[in-house]
């Protein structure tokens, strides 16, 4: 139950088969996470202050990017944890309930959207696939000089710096444009050992710590006794495109393909 | 009953390859995901998800640079992959077009230059 002045946190939705949690490992606000089972329904959730996600202080702190990362991997870790156990319906951040009723009555009333949702996540897990535009190693600096040389009737040292210069410009577009063509190969060859796909905006380049722009972005859900498949055609992806780097993350708990209005899943 | 940590180990997966391993997720990965996905419901502090929403919008400006994404001339991944592309490789040769003009006009210009002046 929640302490006096205090909120239930709530992670996500998992089958009423769940294994409790054994020990005090943290979850949101350092409280450990706890079960609460109704309608044939486990949901994953744990006990959090007034003082730090109370209305006001929410308000104030998720506009805090130092204190949203730390509560953002807070959540996910929980959920992480759950989904190595079974299936799991992920809540959005900062679901939060006065009382442990208010999460029964929100089981029962929504049981069958969870249990859908469930049965939609249920032996399958999202991976997650980037890829990076390359920059090749200084394209057009020699060749491009010698091609200079040879074309143009021009020899001044300002012409052949034009001409340097035009070819690096040709050089880094179609970097770019084999890059978008690797982009949509990937994407579309991985499509085929998944469930379902989500496009994500490409990150920036300071948050992704990456200096060449992502050209590529997606989200899979792949049935587990296809990803080895899935990582495998990964691998030969990597080999077969140089103008990308690909990079893969997972297995993730199925964030990306529960959500309302996005395809299936509870409304 | 399973002994544990609740905290899981980097990216269990499948024996990562040297290659293309499962690489730990980095933060916009993790923000992407839990603000902007996830089941929604409503809670007891019902204003907080318009909050949310806000916060959202400004986190797609730190996450989704714009910069990054007019840079590489792709906005395939909000419409039509396949048209959507084409559309930005057939910009992406206009510009080049007029950027080779003006670079040739220029060359002209230097040229003409370097005869008056040898």
């Amino acid at each position: 139950m929640a302490a006096e002045g205090g909120w239930v946190w709530m992670y996500g939705v998992a089958d009423d088969d769940l294994e409790t949690f054994a020990d005090g490992a943290a979850g949101v606000g350092g409280a450990p996470p706890r079960t609460i089972t109704a309608a044939g329904l486990t949901a994953i959730v744990g006990d959090v202050g007034d003082r730090e996600y109370g209305e006001a202080a929410l308000r104030r702190n998720l506009e805090d990017l130092d204190w949203l990362a730390q509560t953002a991997r807070a959540h996910h870790a929980v959920l992480e944890a759950v989904a190595e156990r079974g299936p799991v319906v992920p809540m959005r951040l900062a679901t939060l309930f006065s009382s442990d009723a208010g999460v029964t009555g929100t089981l029962q009333e929504r049981a069958d959207d969870f249990r859908e949702a469930l049965s939609l996540v249920s032996a399958r897990n999202e991976w997650g696939v980037k890829a990076y535009a390359v920059k090749p190693a200084d394209p057009a600096g020699e060749s491009g000089h010698e091609v200079a040389g040879r074309e143009g009737p021009a020899t001044g040292p300002g012409a052949a710096y034009l001409q340097r210069r035009r070819a690096q410009l040709t050089a880094s577009k179609d970097v770019r444009r084999e890059a978008l063509a690797s982009a949509r190969t990937v994407y579309a060859e991985l499509s085929g050992f998944a469930v379902s796909s989500r496009f994500y905006p490409p990150q920036a380049p300071d948050l992704a710590g990456q200096q060449t722009p992502m050209v590529l972005n997606a989200a899979y859900l792949v049935a587990d006794e296809r990803a080895g498949e899935f990582t495998a055609a990964m691998a030969d992806l990597t080999a077969r495109h140089r103008f990308v780097q690909l990079t893969l993350t997972g297995p993730w708990p199925a964030y990306s393909f529960v959500s309302e209005g996005d395809g299936p899943g509870p409304r | 009953m399973t002994q544990g940590s609740l905290v899981p180990a980097e990216s269990p997966g499948l024996s990562p390859g040297p290659i293309s391993g499962p690489q730990p997720a980095n933060l916009g990965d993790i923000l992407e995901r839990v603000l902007d996905k996830g089941i929604v419901i409503a809670g007891d502090i019902r204003v907080n998800l318009l909050d949310i929403e806000l916060l959202t919008i400004k986190l797609r400006l730190v996450i989704a640079s714009l910069d990054t994404a007019s840079q590489v001339g792709i906005n395939w991944w909000q419409a039509d992959p396949w048209l959507s592309a084409e559309a930005a490789n057939g910009s992406n040769s206009r510009e080049l077009e007029e950027e080779n003009r003006q670079l040739r006009s220029r060359v002209k210009a230097l040229e003409a230059r370097s005869r008056d002046g040898g």
